[in-house]
């Protein structure tokens, strides 16, 4: 009886323990969530990044920086635009 | 004329782009290892000083990188728009080390970047002072890899062409990661990274103390900018010799325009400082060789006996060869496999190179028609030829020589520099040892002067490489013009100012940031 209770109570401090521990994805997303809230000029950063990053792939790549390859499909219509252009050199 | 040309324009636009680019890097790479020695001191020290130290210089590190990631993604962009040949044509040769930098890299860099900034309170002293080390050595493994990409340019090597793709298949990674111009090429740069990140808190410092303000801070952060930097130098020189040797057995065309030469002898002298002479211009040789050949390469100049012999091949008798000795060819060299050969005359390698073209045509025709034999025989052709692939769209042999003033003096500009900053860095140290260096007022501006001179310094040995390159994307193997896409000038000019643009509020914002910071000083 005694070695039974004294089993139950090791049983209920590891729940304990294990109850206190917060998931590691949760604890990694605080991590992130509280780090990003405290920061100051960081914040001005991260906006310049953002702003700059839009430019680039929303503005500049979709309208302006099409690959001259992107329009065909396959592999060999690729290749064989590239060889058209190697044999005749403009 | 160029400029206007969609050649021209897209040789600008990716010049510029690149530069730009490089105003950011360096910084990055150099802080980096700064910031780790300063937070090391904290760590070993429990001193809060050097926490607060460290905690300033991460705020300038921080600024630094926000501003500059992903500048250098244009670049990419330009590869499929303007570069297309070229970018087809290098395969994966380009994509595989860049893919690496991307995936392992920048991961390890922005995973250990958030508890560099965030775990000050969060984790232990050690967990954050490894991940302040990750970071540095992330931006030096992204480098690596974008090097190892340049060096394949300068120096093709580990790949076989595919005709039938027309692109180069790498057959040999180790090859291309360990190519001596791509290990050198890394060694130069970062220890350049180091000078640069180096000069800049000196000089950042001296601002400091010429404001009395903050002087402990101020001449600690010099004292350990200062033996890092002059370390950092003294490896720098080191590998620039590794360079000049790579570069005269690889691009003895570059070298020759570094150095401003046209005739050679055994026992080159080495142009220690001189001024070129305008009337020997390049495009006078076809036109009027008479006339050409009686110009004096130099108005003026100093130069140190065989030294030029000396430094690239250790020996005081080596004939190095100059423009014109490269173009004729019929002088004498040791190749890859340490065989003496002799050098192919310019216009011999374009009509090797026009055989390896056609050769390429042939076996598409063959290909077409079912012609096994034929595609044999242009196989054999195109594989014996290959090394001159490039020349064969040299139209004529001058267009093989890179622009030589903007090569030598750039090559001045980068080594007068370097050896201005060994004195810097001695005198910072020797000053600040002597606890003098806070009413050093002439040193002081001198440092903070330094740190434009620095970005003048770094940007003229990418000219030096790049320029120095020309005309070739891939050394021997494709020229700028054949590597071009079929896009218009008016939208590359469109595109070239738009970036300018964007760089130039970029750079604006940088700059009233990082006032701004210094300005206010470590925090209390």
């Amino acid at each position: 009886m005694a070695s039974a209770n004294r089993f139950y109570n090791f049983i209920s401090i590891l729940e304990q323990i294990y109850s206190m521990k917060e998931p590691l994805v949760k604890r990694i997303w605080l991590f992130y969530y509280d780090g990003f809230r405290s920061m100051t000029l960081g914040k001005t950063l991260w906006l310049i990044i953002a702003i700059k990053l839009f430019i680039m792939f929303f503005i500049l790549k979709l309208f302006f920086f099409r690959s001259e390859l992107g329009v065909y499909s396959s592999q060999e219509e690729k290749s064989e635009h590239v060889i058209k252009n190697l044999i005749n050199p403009k | 004329m160029l400029l206007a040309s969609l050649l021209g324009l897209s040789r600008l636009q990716f010049a510029l782009t690149a530069m730009f680019h490089w105003l950011f890097v360096p910084l990055t790479i150099g802080l980096g290892f700064i910031i780790a020695i300063m937070e090391t001191y904290y760590v070993r020290t429990g001193n809060e000083f050097w926490k607060r130290t460290t905690k300033f210089w991460m705020k300038i590190f921080a600024i630094n990188f926000a501003i500059g990631v992903a500048t250098g993604i244009i670049l990419e962009f330009q590869f499929g728009t303007n570069w297309s040949n070229y970018s087809w044509f290098v395969g994966d040769i380009f994509g595989a080390p860049l893919a690496i930098e991307g995936i392992f890299a920048f991961f390890l860099e922005t995973t250990f970047f958030a508890i560099m900034f965030f775990g000050w309170n969060k984790v232990s002293k050690n967990v954050h002072l490894l991940s302040t080390w990750l970071v540095a050595f992330g931006t030096v493994l992204s480098a690596l890899w974008i090097l190892v990409a340049n060096a394949w340019m300068q120096y093709p090597v580990g790949m076989e062409f595919n005709p039938d793709t027309a692109r180069n298949e790498m057959v040999d990674f180790w090859a291309v990661a360990l190519s001596p111009i791509a290990l050198n090429k890394f060694i130069h740069t970062v220890t350049n990274c180091f000078v640069v990140a180096a000069v800049a808190v000196t000089g950042i410092s001296s601002w400091y103390l010429l404001k009395k303000r903050e002087e402990e801070f101020a001449r600690k952060s010099i004292r350990i900018a200062s033996v890092f930097g002059l370390i950092s130098l003294i490896v720098l020189i080191w590998s620039g010799d590794g360079s000049a040797y790579h570069v005269a057995k690889k691009q003895p065309m570059k070298l020759a325009a570094m150095e401003g030469l046209y005739r050679s002898q055994n026992g080159t002298p080495i142009v220690a400082f001189g001024i070129l002479n305008p009337k020997k211009s390049i495009s006078r040789l076809e036109r009027d060789s008479l006339g050409f050949a009686l110009q004096e390469p130099y108005l003026f100049n100093i130069s140190i006996p065989k030294g030029l012999s000396l430094l690239v091949d250790r020996k005081s008798n080596t004939f190095v060869p100059g423009i014109e000795d490269i173009i004729q060819g019929g002088y004498t060299y040791i190749n890859d496999l340490g065989e003496e050969v002799v050098a192919l005359p310019v216009r011999e390698r374009m009509k090797r190179g026009r055989i390896a073209i056609e050769a390429l045509a042939n076996y598409h025709k063959a290909k077409e028609v079912g012609d096994d034999h034929g595609k044999e025989l242009s196989l054999i052709a195109l594989k014996e030829n290959f090394s001159h692939f490039g020349y064969g769209y040299i139209e004529k042999q001058t267009d093989i020589v890179p622009n030589v003033p903007l090569t030598f003096y750039a090559f001045r500009i980068m080594v007068i520099l370097g050896g201005f900053f060994i004195l810097l860095f001695s005198l910072a140290i020797y000053l600040e040892r002597k606890g003098i260096i806070y009413k050093t007022r002439w040193f002081l501006v001198l440092s903070i002067i330094s740190i434009p001179l620095v970005y003048i310094c770094t940007q003229a040995g990418w000219i030096v490489a790049e320029v120095g390159r020309q005309p070739w994307t891939i050394q021997d193997l494709l020229t700028t013009g054949a590597s071009l896409s079929g896009v218009s000038a008016s939208s590359v000019m469109t595109t070239t100012i738009m970036f300018f643009v964007l760089f130039s509020v970029l750079l604006a914002a940088e700059l009233t940031i990082l006032f701004k910071v210094i300005h206010k000083g470590p925090a209390q």
